[in-house]
């Protein structure tokens, strides 16, 4: 096994992060106006902004899912104990220490388990919950008639504005990340370009070399 | 003739008085001009002069009277040309029985009509209401006032609601309603004190036959005679009914507009058989019958034609099909009312009635108005007023169900008492959102027995309050005239009404902004009880999620500040 230069996110994969990211900065912000943090812009822009923007991540997803589902990309999130510790001990500890990242990455997990462990949580908990309680909270003049609207609708917006906080704060700690490498760039080209340093094993070396030469550098 | 003589007499020393009066006022006057270029600038002027708005030649219009047809279209006889109405006629009642002739159903209708029985008896609540009872808290009751307050009784000759022929259908008044020449008027029935009589010099005498032969459905002007001018004087009761109404602009009235849809009162207010749509008593705020515009329909609502869905089939109009469950139509479409330049009262003490200048009442000119015309603040026989134009509505969540202080009901005078209380609220399903004037007043009532009271305004005895300015004989004759208690000591208590505002709707574009709601110190602010988006807040829930993000930030901050420096020292050593 050695280090190889290898396109880990396709182009789909590139395009979904950075329009994921956009569209989640946009709800972050005209979510906390439409919630009242503040006035400018004014809740109807506001609600505007947040409708579409969600509305067009939901597509979004669909697409994601579909393309995780028939790529077999989903494998890159099954969760493992295996390095865990290590990982979570490396940004702890180790990390003060000058010591290497313990983790190399793989053709197929290319995700640190504690990268894909959060990454599953992101994908299976926090954006499910929140766009479940989007949906209720933009529908619910159809679900909900007469008065019982006030007290569900203030429990959709409840758990709907907690997540939102989970998602704010994911995005912090997914951006300081970007510094724990050896450099920024190091850490943010790879979702730019699409190559990455990975570990392959000869049978994937040489299944890359014949039937994907592209993704080999 | 002996009448007449009289009533000479009465205008000769009234003119000599006058001559007095201005003599004394002439130094007064002088000041006056230097200081009458600001709004703040008051005039004064002696003696009583109400209530000759209705008599006035108004405005007359030609609106849409069916929905669909032009207005000269409407009608299929000529009444001009029918024999019946060739006359001569020189009273209302003569024209009466030539109306019944022909409609000869109409009078059976019309007596059971509330402009003519001014008795409504709420099935609701049970309540006995109407004009011939009520307390408001404007000029307070008509009940004992009909010499005055019955220029508005769509009848002849109605001076006390006790002993009136309620079944007199010769009484009837066609005309007022009818009348497509603008030159028919009513004076009070009665004269009042003789302070009163300035106010019925100097009108031209009515061409009966004339006014007879033109008679159409009614136009704005025939309903707003009385409508627009309800509680004294021009759009001071309701807020969203003023003269303004005759011709106005889309900006005033997207309905009305003689450049829009001229819609007459009757497009909306819609009515068979002398009997129509609209009740302020027991309104209908909830029209379930769907149906759609030009389908037959008995109900006044925005809904009864436009439906409970009206916005176009977009995102937007989707989110705001979403609201009407919840929010009445006008609550975001008559954004603001008095508008169109004529001022409402909103507010009126009554404490300070009764003030004389040389031994006479008097009023004050303290306003002007949008449309440049001067409106009093201070009026012997009634108090101070404040005015409003361009009000923003209070809104409140109202089922229908009013529930009316009358004069029989004990109130706790610590508390405004409300003069209609409204029910609902958000947990009740027939409750929706809707606007109100509220109109605050500071009233006489009866200390010891803890009621609203009767006074007795209008008459030429020693009584009456306009022209004699005393509260407690004014009280004391008002309940006894109906066989009331009273405890013979009066006090003033606030009171509060509510005036459902539904005209005046404003084109689409001016209709309220989502945010004008949707923010923490928004119109509905003090609207509890219910979750709002933009205006509501789980304070624990935003203490929380605050506090993970800002610990979020300080933990990398620190993390990375740690891997800074513990970084700086290895490459030291």
């Amino acid at each position: 096994m050695s280090l190889y230069k290898v396109k880990v996110f396709s182009r789909f994969e590139r395009f979904w992060h950075w329009t994921q990211a956009l569209l989640i900065f946009t709800l972050l912000f005209s979510g906390f106006g439409i919630h009242g943090f503040f006035r400018s812009l004014g809740f109807e822009k506001l609600v505007w902004a947040h409708v579409i923007a969600a509305l067009s991540l939901i597509v979004l997803w669909v697409f994601a899912i579909f393309w995780h589902l028939t790529t077999g990309n989903w494998r890159h999130y099954l969760p493992t104990t295996r390095g865990l510790f290590r990982v979570a001990r490396y940004y702890a500890w180790d990390i003060f220490k000058g010591a290497d990242h313990p983790y190399k990455k793989r053709f197929w997990h290319k995700h640190n388990p504690l990268q894909a462990l959060s990454y599953l949580g992101l994908k299976v908990g926090l954006f499910p919950v929140l766009w479940i309680t989007g949906l209720a909270y933009l529908s619910y003049g159809f679900w909900a008639q007469g008065p019982v609207t006030a007290s569900v609708l203030q429990w959709v917006a409840v758990i709907h504005t907690l997540f939102a906080f989970f998602m704010a704060a994911f995005v912090i700690i997914h951006v300081y990340l970007l510094t724990t490498g050896h450099s920024l760039k190091e850490h943010l080209m790879p979702m730019i370009s699409g190559y990455d340093e990975v570990e392959l094993t000869d049978a994937e070396k040489a299944y890359l070399e014949e039937d994907e030469p592209g993704r080999i550098a | 003739m002996a009448d007449n003589n009289k009533f000479v007499r009465v205008v000769g020393r009234r003119a000599a008085l006058l001559v007095v009066a201005g003599l004394l006022a002439l130094p007064a006057m002088a000041g006056q001009v230097a200081g009458d270029n600001g709004a703040s600038a008051s005039r004064i002027e002696l003696g009583i002069q109400e209530y000759d708005v209705t008599a006035k030649k108004r405005p007359v219009d030609k609106s849409v009277v069916r929905l669909g047809e032009k207005p000269e279209d409407a009608s299929t006889t000529d009444h001009s040309k029918l024999e019946e109405l060739q006359g001569p006629f020189s009273s209302g009642p003569e024209v009466t029985r030539a109306c019944l002739k022909c409609h000869n159903k109409a009078g059976d209708q019309f007596i059971k009509n509330k402009h003519w029985t001014w008795k409504y008896h709420n099935p609701r609540t049970g309540q006995d209401l109407g004009k011939s009872v009520l307390v408001n808290n404007f000029c307070t009751n008509a009940a004992g006032n009909e010499g005055m307050c019955a220029q508005c009784h769509a009848g002849y000759g109605l001076t006390d609601s006790r002993t009136y022929d309620f079944t007199n259908q010769e009484n009837i008044d066609c005309l007022v309603c009818h009348d497509s020449t603008g030159t028919y008027y009513k004076l009070p029935p009665t004269r009042g004190n003789k302070a009163c009589s300035i106010m019925f010099e100097g009108k031209p005498p009515i061409d009966f036959t004339r006014v007879a032969q033109s008679v159409t459905l009614p136009g704005r002007n025939n309903c707003g005679a009385c409508h627009f001018y309800g509680g004294g004087g021009d759009n001071v009761k309701h807020g969203d009914l003023s003269s303004a109404l005759f011709k106005p602009t889309r900006d005033v009235d997207i309905h009305m507009a003689e450049k829009g849809e001229n819609f007459s009162c009757i497009i909306c207010h819609v009515g068979e058989g002398h009997e129509w749509s609209g009740s302020r008593y027991a309104p209908t705020v909830r029209d379930t019958a769907k149906t759609k515009p030009g389908l037959p329909r008995k109900t006044a609502t925005c809904v009864s034609c436009h439906g409970d869905e009206p916005h176009p089939a977009s995102l937007m109009g989707v989110k705001l099909n979403d609201h009407t469950d919840r929010v009445a139509c006008p609550t975001c479409h008559v954004p603001s009312f008095a508008r169109g330049g004529v001022a409402t009262k909103i507010h009126w003490d009554w404490r300070t009635a009764g003030k004389l200048k040389n031994g006479e009442g008097y009023r004050e000119e303290g306003y002007i108005q949008g449309n440049g015309e001067p409106r009093h603040t201070y009026k012997s026989i009634k108090g101070n007023f404040k005015y409003g134009e361009n009000v923003k509505p209070i809104y409140r969540w109202f089922n229908g169900t009013e529930i009316y202080t009358t004069v029989h009901d004990k109130f706790d005078p610590s508390k405004p008492v409300e003069i209609n209380h409204l029910e609902g609220g958000p947990d009740d399903p027939d409750s929706r959102i809707w606007p109100f004037k509220r109109m605050v007043t500071i009233q006489p009532y009866d200390k010891g027995n803890n009621t609203l009271v009767y006074m007795h305004l209008w008459g030429d005895d020693p009584d009456a309050f306009w022209g004699n300015y005393k509260f407690d004989r004014a009280i004391a004759h008002g309940m006894a005239d109906f066989k009331l208690p009273y405890s013979g000591e009066y006090g003033f208590v606030e009171t509060w009404s509510y005036w459902p505002i539904v005209h005046m709707v404003a084109p689409k574009e001016k209709a309220l902004e989502c945010q004008a709601c949707h923010q923490q110190n928004g119109r509905l602010a003090g609207l509890k009880g219910f979750y709002m988006p933009g205006r509501d807040h789980n304070a624990w829930i935003d203490r929380l999620g605050v506090f993970i993000v800002l610990a979020t930030l300080l933990g990398v901050l620190g993390h990375g500040l740690l891997r800074i420096l513990l970084g700086r020292r290895r490459k030291a050593q």
